[in-house]
């Protein structure tokens, strides 16, 4: 092994680490979980939803754990400090809940080899200690499209997306899909918000979607904004994104996605009481509970609401998939065959739209 | 009745003891704050100040306040040059974000190339996308006398939908699985802007504001654009007789706080963020305005005060972490600083006369 | 690609809700600038109103007394910032830039408790059949009421500067603030006064937004709106009824680029997002090269050396 300076400088690097952290390691009997949240736990969506996992986490194991977590902490170098000051602080689990916190979790883990990640959305495993989790929110988009697709009257309908990154083009494609299904002359509008979370914005949205004519609302960006506005203009449906948003049932939300990380959040904690953690990536859906669908309400006419529910439970027990061919993109050429259902590859890049909507993807 | 009277001439030992009272007052009412929120306050101030510097943890804790004050001094130096003669960039977060850009940009090119030219080529696009951007409102101001700071501040909008641009479009990761967000520059040795010493937290920004503190006491004790620039900003008619050219003063006030800024980006996306990315910028432009006028406007003091905020930066989320303080707890603590070292001010320049007022 | 499907009158409708918080903000700063003041600390002045205006709303059940409570927020915050920089004579652009950070945080921790939470409703005033009247009706008179006291404030405001004595003694103090000391004038006082003012209009414009326009409550909801304000003060040459045109030019922007992706048009986002500002930009280098009209004493410290 040849002495180089910089191996030198890393070797003292790292054992000032490990003497650090042979400090931090005292025993402990108490299982210590972290959650990095990329926004405030108020937001009543996103980093609301993980903190409900949070909370479920402490009630049902009690006094074994001790959480902890920091909010609204910026995707690079901050994260990366409040991971490592996490894992000094003696946790034994943490959780990142956002993309953006990638390259950092790896970074950490790497440091780190005790300690366990979860990474929310993301897809590098660098190191054996390092997990990625995701739902497969566009089963609940398919429910979504087709109640959207029997309610609407004037046959547009309005989409607040958020970045033209693959899991949002899906969510798209799998609601046009089953909305067309029961409507051909179903037409989408689609309007890129460019942020997740921007109450004011998303109200502009909203009201420019419905002043050009939209009467349902579909939205990939987690505030109540739409509802508010589609509560004032009176006749137009929207859904809650993200959390339940139920203040606004049954009209006009009238189901809605939640994400329910509480199952997956006491499945992993105890597999690091038992020892039987291991490295993985779960991309679960309605079935395994980390997809919820809100109640969905009267306003719904009760033969759609048999269908919506007779989808969900065979997008639960996985007899029926979203996306199920013939399907062809938008120039035509078919992606998949009749009876054929997208690989999980090919949902995880998919960077087109389905035949049918009207429009580009941002570049 | 107590008058408040110009000193004749401003009071040192007021000018020094004033941050210091300041500090002391906020960590009083920050107490306050704190235990308002049904938090130990005794706990809570030593958790942000004492716990980075001495704590268990430390030797993690103090690199880190080197990665997060180098961008903030480096971008005050630039700015006090130019607040000190009454010309105000308010849009450095801009001239970061293009620095960010042209840095990154230039690296992504070469890219797999490897070779050592490619990093110092970058630190010139990165000090350039600073540069260029500050003079827009430079030269906006000296040909049109359009205001610097409402042109500077809306560049940082503009800027910010650049980046956005550059994440979703010409710089993202082909590699990427379509997310937005460029390749990540810390795997990509020849532009990654590591530590100099592992573990230590010495990036090259840290030894490019440590260089700009220097230069910027070189130039203001010594030189004669920084006696242009004292004079200017404390008796512009003064100025304007002994011969200097209040246009020149203005391009090199913003040019030189642009391309500090830019720099400071451009070492910030090769370091520690690593790339590109739609939220890349946290506002260092912005608290580095705190952090000029809580140095006073000296570079030395600048030095400090970029350590101080950093400190109340990582303090902050310890105690964020372990205590459960909410986020916006620090923010208010960051502003009751900056409100006291205000406050605190007026005794370098006026006091108090207690008694009579006097017939002139 | 449809812009059929772009409805002009509900367009031009929207700039309305779109502008109102724009002009409240502006045509307070317009008169504080009109002192002699520069105030930095807009935003942070709009968001405390916003929350303040949420929480009393929200525990009142009144939005009328949310705005109330908005105005005296804002004017609150602005008495630190009168405090600083009239009494304790610190430098402007620092004390506002310390008042928005200061703002901005001090509204997050007092919105804890009312992210997600849903207000109380203001509805549109009811103007009956004339709202029927075709184009004019439906701009026009589908409003809440703030949009049409924004509109009346701006008049007022108007006015006063033109045609009443106080506003002669405003404007004097903003030209010269020695000479105005000098006739025997209250500077500090008026300007103390002015501050308030502005403080006051901003709360009202950020409440408009938490209240009305979106509504709900979240930190930094605001979203650089104050500094929109600041550049429409200088792009009205501060003239009040101006502020209308700039702020409905903005608003419309907005809207613009909103409806544009609605009908299927592929221009990039981003560039869309960039032209508010770049416009401001381009219509304040052409309002520079003509005389200045800012007010003479601007940002200057006075201090009456008796």
């Amino acid at each position: 092994m040849t002495f180089t300076k910089r191996a030198v400088a890393k070797m003292l690097g790292g054992a000032m680490l490990a003497a650090g952290l042979a400090t931090a390691a005292a025993a402990q009997d108490k299982t210590k979980v972290g959650f990095v949240y990329v926004g405030p736990v108020g937001d009543g969506g996103w980093t609301y939803e993980h903190n409900k996992g949070r909370l479920a986490v402490e009630e049902h194991f009690g006094d074994a754990v001790e959480t902890v977590f920091v909010e609204s902490v910026a995707e690079g170098p901050d994260s990366e400090r409040v991971m490592t000051q996490m894992a000094l602080d003696g946790a034994d689990l943490i959780f990142t809940t956002s993309f953006g916190y990638m390259d950092a979790t790896n970074n950490v883990a790497a440091k780190f080899p005790d300690v366990k990640f979860e990474h929310a959305t993301g897809y590098k495993r660098l190191h054996p200690n390092v997990s990625t989790y995701s739902a497969r929110f566009y089963e609940g988009r398919a429910i979504q499209g087709h109640i959207a697709g029997k309610m609407t009257e004037s046959n547009i309908i309005g989409y607040i997306a958020s970045y033209p990154i693959p899991e949002v083009i899906r969510g798209i494609n799998s609601a046009f899909i089953h909305a067309q299904k029961v409507n051909p002359d179903v037409e989408f509008k689609i309007v890129w918000a460019y942020t997740w979370f921007d109450p004011a914005k998303e109200a502009d949205a909203a009201k420019v979607l419905i002043d050009q004519g939209a009467d349902v609302i579909l939205q990939h960006t987690d505030s109540t904004a739409p509802q508010a506005a589609a509560q004032e203009a009176g006749n137009v449906v929207t859904f809650g994104q993200a959390s339940d948003m139920a203040q606004y049932a049954p009209f006009p939300r009238v189901s809605s996605i939640i994400d329910d990380w509480a199952p997956y959040y006491i499945d992993r904690v105890q597999a690091v009481m038992d020892g039987t953690w291991e490295s993985m990536d779960t991309w679960d859906g309605i079935g395994p509970g980390m997809v919820g669908i809100g109640e969905i309400s009267d306003a719904v006419p009760a033969d759609v609401k048999a269908e919506a529910l007779a989808m969900k439970a065979s997008l639960a027990d996985g007899s029926y998939h979203a996306f199920t061919g013939p399907l062809s993109k938008q120039d035509g050429a078919q992606f998949l065959a009749e009876g054929e259902t997208a690989d999980d590859g090919m949902l995880a890049g998919m960077n087109f739209y389905v035949e049918g909507i009207d429009a580009e993807i941002p570049q | 009745m107590i008058a408040v009277v110009k000193r004749p001439e401003p009071s040192r030992a007021f000018a020094m003891a004033a941050p210091l009272l300041a500090v002391l007052a906020t960590m009083f009412f920050g107490g306050v704050l704190f235990a308002f929120l049904g938090k130990d306050p005794l706990d809570a101030i030593a958790t942000i100040f004492w716990e980075p510097l001495f704590g268990e943890f430390a030797f993690f804790y103090r690199p880190q306040l080197l990665i997060k004050g180098a961008p903030l001094v480096l971008i005050a130096i630039g700015l006090s040059l130019g607040f000190k003669a009454g010309i105000w960039n308010i849009g450095a977060e801009g001239q970061y974000i293009m620095g960010a850009l042209f840095g990154a940009g230039v690296g992504l090119a070469f890219y797999p190339m490897e070779s050592f030219v490619i990093f110092p080529l970058m630190v010139l696009a990165g000090a350039f996308g600073g540069w260029v951007w500050a003079m827009i409102p430079a030269v906006l101001k000296v040909n049109f006398g359009t205001n610097e700071i409402l042109v500077s501040l809306m560049l940082v909008y503009v800027a910010e939908q650049f980046l956005a641009s550059m994440s979703l479009g010409l710089l993202r990761n082909p590699e990427g699985m379509g997310f937005p967000g460029s390749r990540n520059l810390q795997q990509y040795t020849s532009a990654h802007n590591g530590d100099l010493v592992a573990g230590s937290g010495m990036h090259w920004g840290v030894v490019a504001a440590f260089i700009a503190v220097i230069f910027a006491y070189v130039l203001l004790a010594r030189h004669r654009l920084g006696f242009a620039i004292r004079v200017t900003g404390d008796a512009p008619r003064a100025a304007a007789f002994s011969g200097v050219n209040p246009a020149r003063l203005v391009l090199f006030c913003l040019g030189a706080s642009g391309l500090l800024a830019g720099l400071a980006g451009m070492f910030e996306v090769s370091g520690p963020a690593g790339q590109v990315t739609i939220d890349f910028n946290v506002g260092y432009g912005f608290t580095a305005i705190i952090v000029a006028f809580l140095g006073r406007l000296h570079p030395v003091g600048i030095l400090l005060a970029g350590g101080l905020m950093a400190l109340t930066y990582i303090g902050g989320d310890i105690a964020q972490s372990q205590m459960g303080l909410p986020a916006a707890a620090i923010q208010v603590f960051q502003g009751m600083l900056l409100f006291f070292l205000l406050a605190f001010d007026l005794f370098s320049n006026y006091r108090l006369r207690f008694g009579r007022a006097e017939v002139a | 690609m449809d812009l059929s499907a772009i409805n002009p009158i509900l367009f031009i409708a929207g700039f309305f809700v779109a502008a109102t918080p724009l002009i409240f903000a502006a045509i307070g700063e317009l008169v504080v600038e009109k002192t002699g003041v520069l105030n930095l600390g807009v935003e942070g002045m709009m968001i405390l109103g916003a929350i303040c205006g949420f929480a009393t709303a929200v525990e009142t059940g009144s939005p009328a007394l949310g705005f109330v409570a908005a105005a005296v927020g804002g004017a609150g915050l602005s008495l630190l910032f009168a405090f600083l920089t009239q009494v304790m004579l610190a430098n402007q652009v620092a004390s506002g830039l310390a008042l928005t950070l200061f703002g901005l945080g001090f509204s997050a921790l007092i919105g804890q408790s009312y992210v997600g939470v849903k207000p109380p409703r203001m509805g549109d005033i009811d103007f009956g059949p004339l709202a029927e009247i075709p184009v004019f009706g439906p701009i026009l008179l589908t409003h809440d009421f703030m949009v049409y006291f924004g509109l009346a404030l701006v008049i007022a405001v108007w006015a006063t500067l033109k045609f009443t004595r106080l506003g002669l003694v405003l404007r004097a103090v903003g030209e010269n603030h020695d000479a105005a000391h000098a006739l025997g004038y209250k500077v500090i006082r008026i300007r103390i006064a002015a501050i308030l003012f502005g403080g006051a209009c901003a709360g009202l414009g950020g409440a408009y937004i938490s209240l009305i326009r979106v509504p709900q409550w979240t930190e930094g909801m605001t979203a650089g709106i104050g500094w929109i304000a600041l550049a429409l003060v200088v792009f009205a040459s501060w003239k009040p009824l101006r502020v209308l045109l700039g702020a409905y030019l903005f608003g419309g922007l907005v809207q613009l680029q909103l409806n544009l992706q609605g009908a299927g048009v592929a221009i990039p986002v981003e560039y869309l997002a960039m032209s508010p500002y770049v416009i401001t930009i381009v219509v304040l280098v052409f309002l520079s090269r003509s005389k200045s009209a800012a007010p003479g004493s601007l940002s200057r410290i006075f201090h009456a050396s008796s």
